[in-house]
C-alpha cells in the first residue's frame, strides 16, 4: 500500500467528568502519516494540546495490540472504527483520506457512564464476571493438560467463545445497549467444557442477574453487537447462554 | 450454620425467572408464536371468501367460530397473548431506551443490521393501531351487535328471506367494510405491511430467544419465516382489495 499524509478534521467528544455534560470540540490535524494506527494519531494531536497549553484528550489504551480490550472508540458511527473485526488500537489512517472528517464518540450506554472524554466506566463487565465467570479448581498439584478428554468441537467453539476481550463494543453498537454477546462468551466459553460443569446452573443465573442489575438493555437479536464485535464473538453464544439459562431457571429451586 | 448455608444456595422463584431480561424476551417470543398460530388460523378461514359463493363456506366457518364454546374460550387466551405481547413489548421499548441515555451523534445502524430488526416497536405500535381499528370493525359488530348498514345490505342480498332478523353475517360486513371505501383498503394494506415486516424479524427471533441456533435447524427455520410471512400477508392483503376490487362478490 502507498504511503501518504493527509489532513484531518477531528470531532471529538469532550466531557469534564460524568456529572458535567459534554459536548463535541473540533481539531485540525495536519501531516498525519498513512502507516500510522488511529491511536497514534490521538497522541499526535495530544502532543500538540500539551504542547500549547490546552488539556489533552482522554482516552483508554494499553496492550496496542488489538488483544486487551482497552480501546473503546465509537468512530464515524461504529464501533471501533471501519474496519470489520478490528479494534481502534489497530485501526490504521490508511482508512480515511485526505481532508475527512471523522467524528469520534465515548461508548454510549447507562451501564458505562463517561468517566472523561472517550474513557468509559467499564466496571459492570467487572462485576458480571465476579458474579459467575469462574471454575472449581482444586489446590495442590497442576493436572496434566490432557487428564480430562475433550470433543474437539466443544473445545473450539469454547475457544472461540474465550476470544472476547471485554471492551463493550457489542453494548456500544446495540441499539438497546444490551451486553449479551459479551455474557454469552463468557457463560459459553465456561459452559462448553466439562472444567465449567459444577457451577454450570449457577453461573449463568448468577451473571444474567448481575448483568440485569447493571442497567444493560434487553436483546431483540438486531445481531449488531455480532457485526461490529472486533474478535467475530457469534450470537450463537446468545441462543446457548438462553438455553442455559432457560434450563437452570426451570430446574434449580 | 445452616442458617448461613440456605443463604448461598440458589434461589429461583417465577418472578425472578420471568422479570430476568431473558424471561421477558421468552414472554415476547412464546406470546409471539403464539400470535403467530393465530394468524394461521385467522388467514385460513378467512380464505374462504375465495370460493366466491356469496360468503357461504365463508359464514359457515365464521358461525361456528363465533358459537362455538371452546373457541369462544380460547378467545379469551387470544386477548391475553395480545395484550400480554404489547405490554411487555412497551415495558421492553422504555427499559431499552433508558439503557442508552445519550445518543450517539453519528450512528451508521445501517451498516450492522436489518432496519425491521431494529424497529420492532415502531411495527408494533403500526399494527396496535390498525388493529383498533380492525376489532371495531368486525370483532365488535359480530360479537356484541351490527354496524350501521349491514341490515341494509342485508335486505339487499338477502331480498325476500330477510325479516329483520340478526343474521350473523360476517362476510356482509366484509362488503360494507372494504366495497366502497378506498381509504380503508388502504389502510388495511398498510397495516398488512407493517405486520410483514414485524413477522419476518419476530419468527426467526422467537427461536433464537429459545436458545434454538443450530448449523442444520436454523437456516430451515428462517426459510419458514420468510415463506410464512410473505405467504400469510400476501393473502391477507389480497382479502380487502379483492373485495374492493368486486372480483369477490
Amino acid at each position: 500500500m502507498e504511503h501518504y499524509n493527509m489532513n484531518l478534521t477531528l470531532k471529538v467528544w469532550k466531557q469534564k467528568n460524568s456529572k458535567e455534560k459534554g459536548n463535541f470540540e473540533t481539531y485540525q490535524v495536519n501531516d498525519i502519516s498513512s502507516e500510522m494506527s488511529f491511536l497514534e494519531m490521538f497522541d499526535v494531536l495530544n502532543e500538540r494540546l500539551i504542547k500549547e497549553g490546552k488539556e489533552p484528550i482522554a482516552f483508554d489504551h494499553d496492550c496496542r495490540e488489538g488483544i486487551c480490550g482497552s480501546c473503546s472508540m465509537h468512530i464515524n458511527g461504529k464501533a471501533h472504527g471501519p474496519w470489520e473485526k478490528n479494534t481502534t488500537c489497530q485501526l490504521h489512517m490508511r482508512a480515511f483520506k485526505d481532508g475527512d472528517t471523522i467524528v469520534v464518540e465515548p461508548w454510549r450506554a447507562r451501564a458505562f457512564p463517561v468517566i472523561k472524554d472517550l474513557v468509559v466506566d467499564r466496571s459492570a463487565f467487572d462485576r458480571i464476571i465476579q458474579a459467575g465467570g469462574y471454575i472449581s479448581v482444586n489446590t495442590g498439584n497442576a493436572v496434566d493438560a490432557n487428564a480430562i478428554p475433550i470433543n474437539k468441537k466443544d473445545a473450539d467453539h469454547s475457544f472461540m467463545a474465550a476470544a472476547c476481550i471485554g471492551c463493550g463494543a457489542c453494548v456500544a453498537a446495540c441499539k438497546n445497549g444490551s451486553a449479551m454477546l459479551f455474557v454469552s462468551a463468557k457463560v459459553s466459553q465456561l459452559a462448553l467444557l466439562p472444567q465449567g460443569a459444577p457451577e454450570k446452573r449457577s453461573r449463568v443465573l448468577d451473571m444474567v442477574a448481575q448483568m440485569d442489575k447493571e442497567g444493560f438493555g434487553n436483546c431483540t437479536n438486531t445481531y449488531a453487537c455480532e457485526a461490529e464485535c472486533p474478535k467475530g464473538i457469534s450470537v450463537d453464544n446468545i441462543a446457548r447462554m438462553n438455553r442455559e439459562y432457560l434450563s437452570a431457571g426451570i430446574s434449580s429451586e | 450454620m445452616l442458617t448461613n448455608l440456605k443463604l448461598q444456595l440458589l434461589h429461583m422463584t417465577w418472578k425472578h425467572f420471568f422479570t430476568s431480561s431473558i424471561g421477558k424476551k421468552l414472554i415476547m417470543g412464546l406470546t409471539g408464536l403464539f400470535l403467530i398460530l393465530f394468524l394461521i388460523v385467522h388467514c385460513g378461514l378467512n380464505a374462504m371468501i375465495y370460493f366466491n359463493d356469496s360468503g357461504e363456506t365463508f359464514n359457515h366457518w365464521a358461525h361456528f367460530m363465533g358459537s362455538n364454546l371452546i373457541i369462544r374460550v380460547m378467545e379469551i387466551g387470544l386477548f391475553a397473548g395480545i395484550l400480554l405481547h404489547i405490554i411487555q413489548g412497551l415495558m421492553l421499548w422504555v427499559q431499552n431506551s433508558r439503557a442508552r441515555p445519550v445518543n450517539y451523534a453519528m450512528n451508521r445502524a445501517p451498516a450492522n443490521g436489518k432496519w425491521y430488526s431494529r424497529s420492532m416497536g415502531l411495527l408494533g405500535t403500526l399494527i396496535l393501531l390498525f388493529l383498533v381499528m380492525h376489532i371495531y370493525h368486525f370483532w365488535t359488530p359480530s360479537r356484541l351487535g351490527g354496524i350501521a348498514g349491514i341490515h341494509a345490505l342485508q335486505e339487499t342480498r338477502l331480498g325476500a328471506e330477510y325479516n329483520g332478523q340478526e343474521v350473523h353475517d360476517l362476510y356482509a360486513e366484509m362488503l360494507v367494510v372494504f366495497q366502497n371505501n378506498l381509504w380503508v383498503v388502504i389502510v388495511y394494506v398498510l397495516g398488512v405491511i407493517a405486520l410483514f415486516w414485524h413477522l419476518l424479524h419476530g419468527f426467526q427471533s422467537a427461536f433464537q430467544t429459545f436458545g434454538i441456533n443450530h448449523k442444520r435447524y436454523t437456516p430451515i427455520i428462517k426459510g419458514l419465516g420468510v415463506a410464512y410471512s410473505v405467504l400469510i400477508c400476501l393473502l391477507f392483503a389480497s382479502m380487502p382489495v379483492s373485495m374492493y376490487l368486486r372480483w369477490i362478490k
